[in-house]
């Protein structure tokens, strides 16, 4: 019980990060048309794969001999950047069909 | 000076992360709403490539870690152009599981550095990371599987038994490593992680095919508490941030798609056990549960589609909505979509019923397509919108050889990927039989007099 509430009491801050987080996410996704669905859960597929800054300290934090970690770093910041990379240009190319008229999709990748 | 630099990247990561989210679920803005997440992103991995000082001094190993971002690239945007409109599913399942492997991989190494820091919290947090993404990882490659008809349902009696047994271990081998103040063997971790990648093969196993989209998301929603435990780990808020926002925005929107198909959470996840896989899908159909779609989210597929057939049926002749009908479809053509009017021969109360009518309406007659053509174009239909119809479209004909229409010839509206039925009520037509077509899972019921349903819906559609 002490333990829990001294934790509480030094990660205070973090604790609220984590629960208006939690209402935040709640909030924006609330009201979406189920046509949305498939790209929303895309884009937040993509915005998970922050998970590389992670991978990219835990190479960065490395010495350059370990090659245990070495080798479990690369390969963690392959797959975070695959995530990170994939996610968003998926998302983006479901995105263009919801266009209406009749344009060329494959000219206005960056002008919007 | 760096630190400070670094920890405003990461305040602008984590807004452009909330905001991107809001516009993703408005269409107008969903595409901008993409560029500025990523945008975001690409601003808190430059960031910490070039600020982050562990120890004083720039990171190590640059070189390999930029080596591992290029190759991650190549292969993350390729594998993205490349995959069909019709497997994007499996797509985002595969990056989902590529973000879970991340998490898993960081807290295998992290576990290892844990001898000098004894703090049980971070211990929590790496392994909670450890397992949350392991079964993340895993799970994600089998619904990757399952969408691509490479592995088949299987349950077996009292699997969801074995499966609780299996989460309760993972928890007390959690409880033995925290509580040994780091001297615990390497064995009694890996087995924690070999569980948790079992867990996650056992957790998908069964769910059905047809539910692996509840799936994914409900995967999603996991990954970002993963990421989030790393972020806790790091004490780095724009992993915090993003892994929280990922993590309820995807629980609510798990919760959303399960209520788009009509059914609970629990039933999709636990709605196969007992029943043999396959088998209980059938039987969700066969219990009657269609779903409703609003007239919004009618009004925005058709808006947003490039093909949409209407089959017009009695219902449209007894409302006179014809001439609203036609002002849709003439709305829906100024807006590049390309609209044509599947006629059964038999549709209405004569033959030929709804060529008089709709011609009467002013639709250009080139517009039209007979039973053949129309089933031939259905297939390459987004939506089909069906206008006061029933005995025309009903599969029973084909497929039920004891209903008293089998053999008639049908518009085979099923082959197209949405079908929205315009009813007043749910009963049946003319010929008195229920229709499975209203209970198929790309069927949408949109209740109501066709004349009301179709002026709303040219409303709408002008809005958009």
């Amino acid at each position: 019980m002490e333990t829990l509430l001294s934790f509480i009491h030094s990660n205070l801050e973090i604790l609220y990060i984590v629960i208006l987080s939690v209402f935040l996410g709640i909030e924006v996704i609330s009201r979406v048309p189920s046509v949305l669905h498939t790209p929303l859960m895309s884009g937040a597929n993509a915005i998970h794969g922050v998970i590389i800054v992670g991978s990219i300290i835990v190479m960065g934090e490395a010495s350059a001999d370990n090659f245990i970690v070495l080798a479990l770093g690369f390969l963690a910041v392959i797959v975070g950047t695959i995530n990170v990379v994939g996610g968003f240009v998926v998302t983006d190319r479901m995105l263009e069909m919801f266009k209406s008229g009749k344009e060329k999709p494959s000219k206005s990748t960056k002008v919007k | 000076m760096e630190a400070s630099i670094l920890a405003i990247c990461y305040l602008i990561g984590s807004v452009s992360f909330i905001i991107g989210l809001k516009m993703l679920s408005h269409p107008a803005k969903a595409r901008r709403g993409n560029l500025v997440s990523a945008a975001g992103m690409a601003i808190a991995i430059l960031g910490t490539l070039i600020l982050y000082r562990p120890a004083g001094h720039a990171l190590n190993n640059l070189i390999w870690i930029v080596s591992a971002i290029i190759i991650g690239t190549v292969i993350g945007a390729t594998a993205a152009r490349r995959v069909k409109m019709t497997a994007m599913p499996e797509m985002v399942s595969m990056f989902n599981g590529m973000g879970g492997l991340c998490a898993a991989l960081i807290s295998i190494v992290e576990l290892g550095r844990v001898a000098n820091d004894h703090s049980d919290m971070h211990v929590l947090s790496i392994l909670a990371g450890m397992v949350i993404g392991s079964v993340s990882f895993t799970g994600s490659m089998i619904a990757y599987g399952k969408l691509q008809g490479k592995i088949k349902d299987h349950a077996f009696k009292g699997q969801h038994l074995v499966n609780l047994f299996v989460l309760l271990f993972i928890v007390i081998i959690g409880t033995v490593i925290i509580t040994s103040n780091g001297t615990f063997s390497a064995l009694i971790f890996y087995s924690m992680l070999g569980l948790s990648v079992v867990y996650g093969i056992l957790f998908v196993l069964p769910i059905g095919g047809a539910d692996m989209p509840v799936v994914i998301s409900l995967l999603n929603s996991f990954t970002g508490i993963a990421t989030a435990c790393a972020g806790f780990l790091y004490n780095n808020q724009v992993m915090l941030t993003g892994g929280i926002l990922v993590g309820s925005a995807g629980a609510i929107l798990t919760i959303l798609m399960c209520k788009a198909m009509n059914r609970s959470l629990m039933n999709v996840l636990i709605g196969s056990f007992g029943n043999t896989g396959t088998g209980a899908i059938h039987s969700v159909t066969q219990q009657g549960s269609s779903k409703e779609i609003s007239l919004g989210d009618a009004a925005m597929v058709m808006g947003y589609a490039q093909k949409v057939l209407i089959v017009p049926g009695y219902g449209l002749a007894v409302a006179q909505a014809q001439h609203v009908c036609n002002e849709l479809g003439k709305l829906l053509q100024n807006n590049g979509v390309i609209v044509k009017y599947a006629i059964h021969p038999v549709a209405g109360r004569m033959p030929g019923h709804m060529n008089v009518l709709l011609a009467e309406a002013d639709v250009s007659y080139d517009d039209l397509l007979e039973l053949e053509s129309a089933n031939e174009e259905f297939g390459s239909t987004d939506v089909v919108l069906i206008l006061g119809a029933n005995d025309v479209v009903n599969p029973a004909a084909l497929d039920d050889p004891s209903s008293p229409i089998y053999g008639m010839p049908i518009l085979e509206v099923g082959k197209a990927k949405l079908v929205i039925v315009n009813k007043r009520s749910m009963r049946p037509g003319y010929a008195g039989i229920e229709n499975e077509l209203f209970f198929k899972p790309n069927t949408s019921m949109l209740f109501g007099d066709a004349k009301t349903v179709l002026h709303e819906l040219v409303n709408l559609v002008k809005e958009l």
